[in-house]
């Protein structure tokens, strides 16, 4: 079975919102699915239906070949779960919230203790082990977080937002150790906020909006559905700017956008051939690039493009926010 | 027979199906786990425990002088009717924390991780009640320990004496299931100890803790106290403590407690299994 999640028409409803509707989602063994949305969008939702937390109104799902909702103790003892839900005891130690977890995965007292310290060593905590969690930094505690979820060596992990509110140090640790969880053989669901985040630990990624499920595909795939690449060159010599827009305009029939500060030119383009056009002409011209490059949209223009919205509002409800402090 | 045997950490490492439901054998260890999280935290930090310890000293001292030359002619004899009457109503204050701590559970997460823990539901739930027991040690300690040098004494045999700890004991249990199920109500930890008293001081101060003769108070108020579980184990503990008939209090008791389990615990479950 090369599935280890399989989901099709979940729907949930709360009051008036329509949290899931209709969702289908499958994840590979050994892959990571990014869940990737705004808020709001149903991601939470949707883990806490594949995490058995939640009964789905219509639908089914099977986790590593079980049924969420007929079999969910069988799959409570295959999956881990790690979120801004699901959280460990702030007051008790890193190691006592490793060993209770143990003891309740019915390892022996020996056994509980032998993994949580194991645990505490991988993910740099073992100084900490001993101290209370309330004392911990947020990246600390996200990898007690993580610590926590991988005691029974599950062979499905949903990570819900692991990262928000991280700063983009701490970001970088829960990152290495979702590629090392991964690199071991689990199989991993994660849902994020960040493009960025998705970009870079997915293999394929599922795009969540109002609930359903509007693109599916790996990076490159929805970037490609967003349409145009973009070519961007930039000239060795700053002065022959000019120049170089000269034959990017005559090659692409666009009129390029050149960024003063670096002459950086950018333009988009239809046809990827037109990239060893552009280096001939350049070789003709006797003009050295410093920079040469096709680019492949952004996953925000990717999300505009699939939903019509931006896919990161967070940044102008901060704003909204600080000003009424 | 595979499913009787096998636990999860074995068929993590044998890569058997895990077992389908949790025995109850299981439950109960996972309870004793969760129990022990509740006194690891005490452990952490013993404030957390100052209200069960002061809560009896201040209530003792107030009721003894305010009511004891009123009501039995002289305190020190007003003490061996307070006292054993205390124990049933300190035992109903010191649940009220459970409630408290329960809703915390809910608004940090710790209850969803358990939830996706191949445990009972019921496990996390049987663990807040017994690791409170701690509280209801406490509470008996610091009362016959107080009320002992304030000039308390036991009339009775040692046995009369357990089987009225353990009686008082069996009701606090069952009476836990009610805060349980005041902790999953309330919207925030904040609103529990509020929606906690609303039931507490009724049953606990309309019934004989105080004033063991309840033949002055009007007749509404008389037949409330002789239905009122918290009178027949103030009552039974009296009488277990310091002599005098026993009665069928102690089955009164013991009905009303279980009658109270069999009502609160599988609503509680409930709700905590719909708590989304």
């Amino acid at each position: 079975m090369s599935d280890v999640i399989r989901a099709e028409g979940l729907r949930k409803r709360f009051g008036d919102t329509q949290a899931l509707d209709g969702v289908d989602l499958t994840v590979r063994r050994g892959t990571v699915l990014g869940v990737l949305g705004p808020n709001g969008a149903g991601k939470t939702t949707a883990v806490r239906v594949l995490a058995t937390l939640l009964k789905p109104d219509a639908g089914r799902a099977e986790v590593c070949g079980y049924d969420v909702v007929r079999d969910s103790v069988r799959v409570r003892a295959k999956i881990g779960l790690t979120g801004q839900y699901a959280s460990v005891d702030e007051e008790l130690t890193g190691t006592e919230n490793l060993v209770m977890i143990a003891r309740l995965l019915d390892f022996s007292r020996r056994e509980a203790r032998a993994r949580a310290k194991e645990l505490l060593a991988r993910f740099s905590l073992t100084d900490a082990g001993g101290r209370a969690v309330k004392t911990y930094s947020g990246g600390m505690r996200r990898r007690l977080d993580l610590a926590a979820s991988l005691i029974n060596r599950p062979e499905v992990i949903y990570l819900d937002e692991p990262t928000t509110g991280l700063d983009p140090r701490a970001r970088g640790e829960v990152w290495d150790t979702v590629r090392e969880v991964v690199a071991d053989g689990a199989s991993v669901l994660l849902t994020t906020q960040y493009l960025e985040e998705a970009d870079a630990l997915a293999d394929r990624i599922a795009v969540f909006d109002h609930g359903h499920v509007i693109a599916e595909g790996t990076s490159a795939e929805l970037k490609a559905r967003a349409g145009r690449q973009t070519l961007a060159v930039r000239a060795a010599d700053l002065y022959r700017v000019e120049q170089l827009t000269t034959i990017v305009a005559d090659l692409t029939g666009a009129r390029p956008e050149v960024q003063a500060a670096t002459g950086l030119v950018t333009a988009p383009i239809g046809d990827p051939a037109v990239l060893s056009a552009v280096v001939r002409r350049l070789d003709e011209a006797g003009l050295v690039a410093a920079e040469l490059a096709l680019r492949m949209p952004s996953l925000d223009e990717v999300f505009l493009t699939l939903t019509g919205h931006h896919a990161e509002p967070a940044a102008t409800e901060t704003v909204t926010e600080g000003s009424l402090v | 027979m595979s499913t009787m045997t096998a636990d999860t950490a074995s068929a993590v490492r044998t890569g058997a199906e895990p077992p389908r439901r949790v025995s109850p054998r299981r439950t109960l260890s996972h309870g004793l786990t969760l129990a022990w999280r509740n006194i690891a935290q005490l452990k952490h930090s013993p404030e957390k425990l100052l209200d069960v310890t002061l809560m009896p000293i201040v209530f003792l001292l107030l009721f003894l002088y305010v009511f004891g030359g009123a009501v039995a002619g002289d305190t020190h004899s007003y003490l061996q009717k307070l006292l054993p009457g205390l124990v049933a109503q300190m035992a109903m204050f010191a649940t009220m924390g459970l409630g408290t701590a329960l809703a915390e559970d809910i608004q940090k997460g710790v209850f969803d991780r358990f939830r996706s823990l191949p445990i009972a539901r019921s496990a996390p739930l049987i663990g807040t009640v017994l690791g409170d027991t701690v509280r209801f040690l406490m509470v008996v300690t610091v009362l016959v320990g107080f009320g002992t040098a304030l000039g308390f004494r036991f009339h009775t045999d040692p046995l009369s004496v357990l089987g009225a700890f353990a009686l008082a004991y069996v009701f606090y249990l069952a009476v836990s299931w009610v805060s349980v199920l005041v902790g999953l109500l309330a919207p925030g930890p904040e609103t529990v100890q509020g929606l906690a008293f609303l039931w507490v001081m009724p049953l606990t101060f309309g019934s004989s803790v105080l004033v063991p003769d309840t033949s002055t108070m009007p007749g509404w108020l008389q037949a409330w106290t002789k239905v009122n579980p918290v009178t027949h184990l103030a009552d039974a503990v009296r009488a277990l403590t310091t002599g005098g008939p026993v009665g069928n209090h102690v089955w009164y008791t013991l009905a009303w407690a279980a009658g109270i389990v069999l009502v609160t615990f599988p609503i509680a479950i409930r709700m905590y299994n719909r708590r989304a």
